[in-house]
């Protein structure tokens, strides 16, 4: 059919099932908008593109779909970038579009023209740039696809003003053919076969889950396996809410701020079943002293990430989810007594509980999450934001179920959590879904209230309110010798006024007491709500390993 | 550090090569040379890369390499196996009729060819490995080397055995 390049995106993007694109328009795509207008698909307003892309990014997570955000040429597309390279670390199924110049004026410096292509290749699974109206449902097609399949990732299309103007013959395609790409899904069974073996007969096993289990939806597969042999789970930041915490065996994150008894686990371990995960330096600690007896089978579905952090004495390349799957039945009909090891396991996490029961006014972050985690469902979805505020969350926050605890693992993006949580919300509009923020980081991305109150998103927004850059103050304290250069961020704003401006409701929460039903009134309500929650301006987020480190040298 | 020559398959598409090379500056791996040109079939060319490095170094670039969309093939060249070639145009100061002769005749040694004379400078084209062209280089560099133009290494495995995708 012979129609605009605007009108064939948005069939294309209608066709690909998108529900909803977060973006703000500009000079070079109104043509795109103009047929946006016309379209099912709902268009969420930001007020700053970097939210537009971390709102597809919670989309996403939260539901597993793809999630689309859309920016103008230039300075539109360099305020995606942060949220494009946070969806890029975490292996975030994203289509960002971004307008660009008139062809013909490509390379002249034209006004709001930037190398969008060139700037996005090395935080992009792949980006496109359209030079013709006919490519546009290939190109659409193609991007969808590389973005979910394999190892998910960001995909960018950069659509020159006049590609969307100018009509063209096209056809949609039912599916395109990638040369260059062909990801691994199902594991060698021979290699299976030996880590069967390998299983069998360790005395110490761990599982070791990533985030990679989240997005093959492998958390059935990793519990039967654990649960067959008793053997103790950690996860990765990434990985949290794979594998219930609540679940006897599981030991909750390991890292920098991760649970002793994880930390310790993983350590004398002699057989790490590494599921989904790429041993960032937070989650190994110092790689040189990271489980010195152990083996090491690393599952992953990107053989780029087999042997590039840590050695892999078994690598098994693939899905998570069909490897787990090949894996239990090769060891169907075995069955082991609960081991010495896993009893030990089970006695230290007794012992190792972590200590959430401060009294004192202002509050202890701890005790926060202690009175939060009152009034969460299991269903509930928590973001954060970057900082303490997140390692609080991760470390005290109980999560038991996949795509309810969404966290910039990689990037450690400040300013992720609150639009993640809108994005969340629209994909789950049901579900509670809460932010937990820190002053800093909320102040990156407040002015999005105006969003979230205007297209109806009733979000908790609960601000661990230290009125310092916290991570970085506790670092200073810690290792600068308490000169706390530049992390003190005074005593404004008022949140409770800054949420009542935006036309949100603000509650201001002092007392202990007071969090749990703040944070209901908030899940009740249908409008969005800020706590401005008063915490220790100098609590620290321990246990700690520094920098560098070995896991078992944890400050406490 | 060992040298490993790499031979990519890639789809002819604008901004191959800087993600190709970009990924080599993201990653902090080291290209010591970088050749491009049309391969046997449409729409792809061949870019042969030497890399500097370990084994270990060799398969992360290998790896990441291939994930790359528009790369459709990685194969590791062993030098043992395969021609390995490089040409180089060297323009020579020649002062006098002496140097000029003493040119012709390691040129002639190299199997270079002459292809520019002038009064006072002349053009050697010489083709080999890298060895060679070093070699003669030194040789040639006492009379003063007025400006040294290398393609980097092209190569191709030998006989009739095809490259096997790593």
């Amino acid at each position: 059919m012979l129609i605009s390049g605007a009108k064939a995106l948005v069939k294309a993007l209608e066709r690909e099932k998108v529900e909803v694109i977060f973006g703000i328009p500009g000079g070079a795509t109104i043509p795109f908008y103009d047929e946006l207008y016309d379209s099912s698909i709902r268009h969420i307003l930001v007020r700053h593109e970097q939210v537009a892309a971390h709102a597809a990014d919670g989309y996403a997570r939260a539901s597993g779909n793809i999630g689309v955000c859309c920016a103008t040429s230039g300075p539109g597309a360099t305020n995606l970038t942060t949220g494009i390279a946070n969806a890029y670390m975490d292996s975030v199924p994203i289509v960002a579009l971004t307008g660009q110049v008139p062809t013909a004026m490509i390379g002249k410096d034209a006004f709001q023209e930037a190398d969008t292509v060139g700037i996005t290749m090395p935080i992009t699974k792949h980006n496109f740039q359209l030079r013709s109206v006919e490519e546009i449902p290939t190109v659409i097609k193609m991007a969808f696809k590389i973005a979910k399949t394999g190892r998910p990732g960001p995909v960018l299309i950069d659509i020159p003003k006049d590609v969307q103007e100018r009509e063209g013959e096209v056809t949609f395609p039912k599916d395109v053919v990638i040369p260059g790409y062909k990801p691994t899904i199902k594991g060698n069974i021979n290699q299976i076969k030996r880590a069967a073996k390998l299983i069998v007969n360790a005395e110490r096993p761990i599982i070791m889950a990533g985030g990679g289990v989240i997005l093959s939806n492998a958390s059935q597969e990793l519990k039967t396996l654990a649960e067959m042999f008793f053997i103790p789970v950690v996860t990765t930041l990434m990985g949290k809410g794979c594998f219930p915490e609540t679940h006897p065996l599981a030991l909750g994150c390991i890292g920098m701020h991760g649970r002793k008894v994880a930390n310790y686990a993983i350590n004398d371990s002699d057989l790490i079943i590494a599921v989904g995960c790429r041993f960032s330096d937070r989650s190994t600690g110092a790689v040189s002293l990271f489980a010195p007896e152990a083996k090491i089978i690393h599952i992953d579905i990107d053989p780029a990430e087999i042997g590039k952090n840590v050695r892999a004495d078994l690598p098994i390349v693939g899905d998570a989810k069909s490897v787990l799957t090949d894996l239990i039945s090769c060891l169907k009909g075995i069955r082991k007594e609960k081991t010495e090891w896993a009893k030990k396991v089970e006695k230290f996490k007794k012992e190792f509980a972590p200590f959430m029961d401060y009294d004192q006014v202002p509050m202890h972050p701890a005790r926060v999450m202690k009175e939060i985690t009152k009034v969460l469902s299991s269903d509930d979805i928590i973001t954060t934001e970057v900082g303490q505020c997140q390692m609080w969350a991760s470390h005290f926050l109980p999560r038991e179920k996949p795509r309810t605890f969404l966290s910039s693992g990689g990037l450690g993006t400040m300013g992720f959590g609150f639009p993640a949580a809108l994005g969340a919300k629209v994909a789950k509009p049901e579900t509670n879904v809460i932010d937990i923020a820190g002053d800093g980081s909320f102040l990156m991305v407040c002015q999005d209230l105006a969003t979230a109150v205007e297209e109806k998103i009733p979000v908790v927004v609960a601000v661990l309110d230290n009125r310092y850059l916290g991570m970085v103050r506790q670092w200073q304290e810690l290792f600068f010798d308490r000169r706390y250069s530049s992390t003190f961020l005074g005593e404004i704003p008022d949140f409770v006024k800054l949420a009542e401006a935006f036309d949100a409701r603000g509650i201001r929460v002092t007392k202990p007491e007071e969090v749990a039903p703040a944070v209901k009134e908030g899940f009740e309500s249908d409008k969005v709500t800020v706590l401005d929650i008063i915490v220790d301006k100098e609590a620290n987020i321990l246990p700690m390993v520094p920098p560098g480190r070995g896991l078992k040298e944890i400050i406490e | 550090m060992e040298r490993y020559i790499l031979s990519v398959l890639v789809e002819d598409k604008p901004g191959v090569m800087q993600r190709v090379s970009g990924l080599f500056r993201r990653r902090n791996f080291n290209i010591d040379s970088i050749t491009v040109g049309h391969s046997e079939k449409k729409g792809v060319s061949r870019i042969t890369l030497t890399v500097a490095g370990d084994r270990k170094i060799l398969e992360q670039v290998m790896k990441q390499l291939n994930k790359l969309i528009e790369v459709v093939k990685v194969s590791e060249l062993s030098e043992k196996e395969s021609v390995v070639r490089e040409l180089a145009l060297v323009k020579v100061r020649t002062k006098n009729e002496s140097v000029r002769s003493e040119l012709i005749s390691y040129a002639n040694i190299f199997r270079g060819r002459i292809v520019d004379v002038s009064k006072n400078s002349m053009i050697i084209e010489i083709t080999g490995d890298s060895e060679k062209i070093d070699a003669f280089i030194d040789l040639v560099k006492i009379y003063g080397i007025l400006e040294l133009a290398r393609t980097g290494i092209t190569a191709m495995i030998r006989g009739a055995k095809r490259e096997v995708k790593k």
